[in-house]
């Protein structure tokens, strides 16, 4: 595999690795942050990989928990987290029955306050001020109020991960990312918050092959780039 | 029940008389889902996602669907000319800075003072909140289509919310299958009833006082 990506691009970050290589970044216990909505825009290689290494009491971070057999869902229907912090859990029956059960515990924030708190923690930043549930029995729940400029305001911890697996359309050898359409979503922040970043690509172009312009996520925030063998599940619509 | 007309769509239909062209606007699942089916051809409207989509137009073909073309909800879109994607941290920006004109959402209870609660039933259905706090705190016109009253024939109109809140004192408008009412300084207005439905009836399924607006419509589609 790696002679056959060596012939195929050069490397010269050494960012292009195998799923293989990838794996070794992963242990159980460990918080791990996922790109993707409703499990599109998620990685379904590095999801496989994790299932098949049998990594446990994952501590996840991400918009939901996908469908049963979609996306991260598939990690999290096997019971492979210990806890997730999400905003809806609502596509994912099994999702809800383990938090019932007790043997998940789920944290929720509101859809963009997770959203920002994830791009916070990938900008070097602390926590975001929003008013976005000010006064919220669940979400302003142990969570300090700062009043600034005569409005109150919760402050949102900022959210980062050990590692960040993201679905990209396409990736260079630098690891800059485009996405598509809107398999974006929540991708580019998750990027850029985890301490290690790894990108799973549709596609691998060679280095100046992408317009500086339409690049989405700069390589600086990714360590490693996988090739991918593109969506395996079938979809909730199909 | 109106003439060839379904409930739901009926509904949605009345939703589409609060659009109007240029608007930004963002539909919650179901009954609102229906409501593009309304508007008028070739009125501007470009509809937000929460997931990162400006200008979302019909359905696809069936065959024809991008996996990686998909609504809030995960279901496939088109676009529209003139649309952009963008991450979902952008989108809420959209959202929380007041870009986004109606959201049209469906809801378990609403209280008479516009308090919305649509995302939870404690110890039975924990989905979640996703993004409708966001949407009821700041969209600048937040419309809730729901049945007038639950599977039961309790009142879902209520003076307060038995269920814990999404968010409080947000909802502008109601549309049930019943009648339509505004908030109005905390208190609601009914302004239209469809047809054949009475006043006499809608009081006895809603859960509080409300006063009827001098002008009442008759709605008979």
């Amino acid at each position: 595999m790696e002679m056959e990506l060596e012939i195929k691009m050069e490397n010269p970050f050494g960012k292009i690795a195998t799923l293989e290589k990838a794996m070794e970044h992963f242990h159980d216990g460990m918080t791990l942050m996922f790109g993707g909505f409703g499990g599109v825009g998620s990685p379904p290689d590095l999801i496989d990989g994790i299932l098949e290494k049998n990594i446990k009491n994952l501590v996840l971070i991400g918009n939901d928990t996908g469908f049963p057999e979609i996306g991260i869902g598939k990690i999290v229907s096997r019971g492979r987290a210990k806890k997730i912090i999400a905003s809806h859990i609502g596509s994912n029956p099994v999702a809800g029955t383990l938090m019932t059960e007790g043997l998940l515990e789920v944290e929720f924030s509101p859809q963009g306050t997770l959203c920002e708190r994830i791009r916070a923690g990938g900008m070097g930043l602390g926590a975001i001020l929003t008013d976005i549930g000010v006064g919220h029995d669940l979400v302003s729940k142990g969570k300090k109020t700062m009043e600034l400029n005569g409005k109150d305001y919760l402050i949102e911890p900022a959210l980062t991960a050990e590692v960040s697996i993201v679905y990209a359309r396409k990736a260079d050898p630098y690891g800059n990312l485009v996405f598509d359409k809107s398999a974006r979503n929540t991708n580019p922040l998750v990027a850029m918050a985890g301490a290690f970043t790894i990108a799973e690509a549709e596609e691998i172009v060679p280095l100046g092959s992408l317009n500086p312009e339409e690049i989405v996520t700069p390589g600086v925030f990714v360590d490693m780039v996988i090739p991918s063998g593109g969506v395996n599940w079938k979809w909730a619509w199909e | 029940m109106g003439m060839g007309i379904d409930v739901r769509n009926r509904m949605a239909k009345r939703a589409a008389e609060e659009v109007t062209p240029g608007m930004v606007v963002n539909l919650g699942i179901g009954i609102p889902s229906l409501v593009p089916n309304h508007l008028p051809g070739g009125m501007n409207v470009m509809f937000h996602a929460e997931n990162g989509i400006v200008g979302m137009g019909e359905s696809p073909v069936r065959g024809l669907e991008d996996e990686n073309l998909c609504n809030a909800g995960g279901f496939p879109v088109t676009v529209l000319q003139g649309s952009s994607y963008c991450d979902s941290a952008m989108a809420f920006g959209m959202i929380r800075r007041g870009r986004v004109g109606l959201t049209i959402l469906g809801s378990l209870q609403v209280s008479k003072r516009g308090d919305l609660a649509n995302w939870i039933v404690p110890g039975k259905k924990v989905p979640g909140m996703g993004g409708a706090m966001e949407l009821a705190q700041k969209a600048r016109k937040v419309i809730v289509l729901m049945n007038h009253t639950d599977k039961n024939g309790a009142p879902k109109i209520l003076e307060s919310c038995t269920l814990p809140l999404t968010a409080s004192e947000c909802v502008d408008l109601v549309i049930t299958d019943l009648a339509v009412f505004k908030v109005e300084n905390g208190s609601l207005l009914l302004t239209e009833l469809f047809a054949p439905h009475t006043i006499t009836e809608i009081a006895a399924r809603t859960g509080c006082d409300f006063s009827v607006a001098e002008d009442l419509r008759v709605i008979d589609y």
